[in-house]
């Protein structure tokens, strides 16, 4: 238990740091926009506390905000899918539940399964924040394309980030 | 009364939620324009001294560019001095004898943080409210215009660039002195438009575009950039005329901030007069 909140403190710090000091600084152009840090809200174990992931994600879109200057914004998207996660983990839960003590990542439940929880979990996100963001329509189509280009790069980029966090327990 | 709580718990889930959904509302906001709101931005000590770091080490990968840079504007400046000039042996010459006042002050000022690529782009400066900065200053670096700032704390202050939807600047053509307002789309940071251009104006590629002095916050004559291309939008009476930028915003660095020092007394005068014709 208290291992287990001392290596996801570590996640959040070296999540946090890694998208303010690197990522924001890779510019490939104003469509491709990486935020990796959702990664830590990914990874969360299964049997953390609903209400506990809705307040670790709030608090970890007021973080970024604070370094991003915008106000709120991804504290939006990130407490919409702190609340959407509960959900989409039950409609993806294999017959017979999760086993205890596991974490959502390819190591553990597969590759099929993880693309479609992130990719679904990362679009959300992308979709509050770059709407709340342009908060008007007269640049819908624009943002959307955004959108859609910035989660599937984002994807890529937590899918190679997760084996960096995890080193495959399969092979002994 | 215990049914309602007795169902306010069972949802507590989607209650909690919902409150905090509501406090990001609020936040946000109270963010939206020119008042923005103290805490969450980047000029707060944590993220400022963060942002100092980072910046710290990215001087010296720049410096040989900025020290460049910095010899050709002193090179300009040495020519203004008496140096540069030789003492006339006439008897009779003329001379422009008008006084000069000074309107602008300028404070100088290193950035630590900036961003490009997103659709609303802030900078982070390493100086604040203690050096004279207040909000709604304007900022330029030596090629051109830079932005405007937006909040400040002691010892940073955080500064809306260009590359922002809620930064308008009134601008002109520096050959016809045609006014027009330079807003930017969110595409490429190297590119502005200037729109409400009327279609008499003669537009020719390589135009310079400089600030006007209608906008009351930065001095009239700063370089924005030069003309591109133009065109007339559907059901638009005015040229939309795409400008490429003249400082390169990946690699601002060291900038001036520009205090208006009339800046009080021209806004009490204006709101004065205004409020007498409104009666």
């Amino acid at each position: 238990m208290i291992n287990n909140i001392l290596k996801n403190s570590f996640r959040f710090l070296i999540l946090i740091l890694l998208q303010v000091l690197i990522v924001q600084n890779i510019r490939l152009g104003s469509y491709i926009i990486l935020f990796p840090y959702v990664l830590f809200i990914l990874i969360l174990p299964f049997e953390t506390p609903k209400l506990l992931v809705l307040l670790l994600a709030f608090l970890t879109g007021l973080t970024i905000d604070m370094f991003y200057d915008t106000a709120g914004m991804h504290a939006a998207a990130c407490t919409v899918i702190g609340f959407l996660r509960y959900y989409i983990l039950k409609l993806l839960s294999p017959r017979e539940g999760y086993d205890v003590g596991l974490t959502p990542t390819i190591d553990s439940m597969g590759s099929v399964w993880f693309v479609t929880y992130a990719l679904t979990i990362i679009f959300i996100h992308h979709l509050f924040v770059f709407y709340i963001e342009i908060f008007r329509f007269n640049e819908f189509f624009r943002t959307l394309l955004r959108v859609f280009i910035s989660s599937i790069s984002t994807f890529i980029f937590v899918y190679i980030l997760q084996f960096l966090f995890y080193k495959s327990n399969k092979v002994k | 009364m215990n049914n309602i709580f007795a169902f306010l718990y069972r949802n507590n889930f989607f209650f909690i939620f919902l409150i905090l959904e509501i406090c990001c509302i609020v936040i946000i906001s109270k963010n939206k324009g020119y008042q923005g709101s103290k805490l969450i931005n980047s000029s707060n000590e944590l993220s400022a001294n963060v942002y100092q770091f980072t910046a710290n080490t990215k001087e010296y990968l720049q410096l040989k560019e900025e020290n460049d840079r910095l010899a050709k504007e002193n090179n300009i400046l040495k020519n203004q001095t008496k140096l540069g000039f030789a003492i006339l042996s006439l008897k009779n010459y003329k001379q422009n004898d008008t006084l000069y006042r000074q309107e602008f002050e300028f404070i100088n000022a290193k950035v630590i943080n900036n961003t490009v690529n997103k659709r609303n782009n802030y900078l982070t400066l390493n100086i604040g409210s203690n050096q004279g900065i207040s909000q709604d200053m304007a900022v330029i670096n030596s090629e051109g215009i830079v932005g405007v700032v937006k909040a400040v704390s002691e010892n940073y202050s955080s500064v809306m660039s260009v590359l922002h939807k809620d930064v308008i600047v009134p601008c002109k053509l520096k050959k016809e002195g045609i006014n027009g307002t330079l807003l930017w789309e969110g595409l490429d940071y190297k590119y502005c438009n200037l729109i409400d251009i009327p279609t008499h104006a003669r537009l020719k590629k390589g135009d310079s575009v400089i600030t006007s002095s209608l906008s009351g916050i930065f001095p009239e004559g700063i370089l924005v950039g030069f003309v591109d291309s133009h065109e007339r939008r559907q059901n638009e009476s005015f040229y939309t005329v795409k400008i490429k930028l003249n400082p390169d915003f990946k690699k601002l660095n060291h900038v001036s901030v520009i205090k208006y020092i009339y800046k009080t007394e021209k806004d009490s005068l204006e709101i004065k007069t205004q409020t007498q014709g409104d009666k």
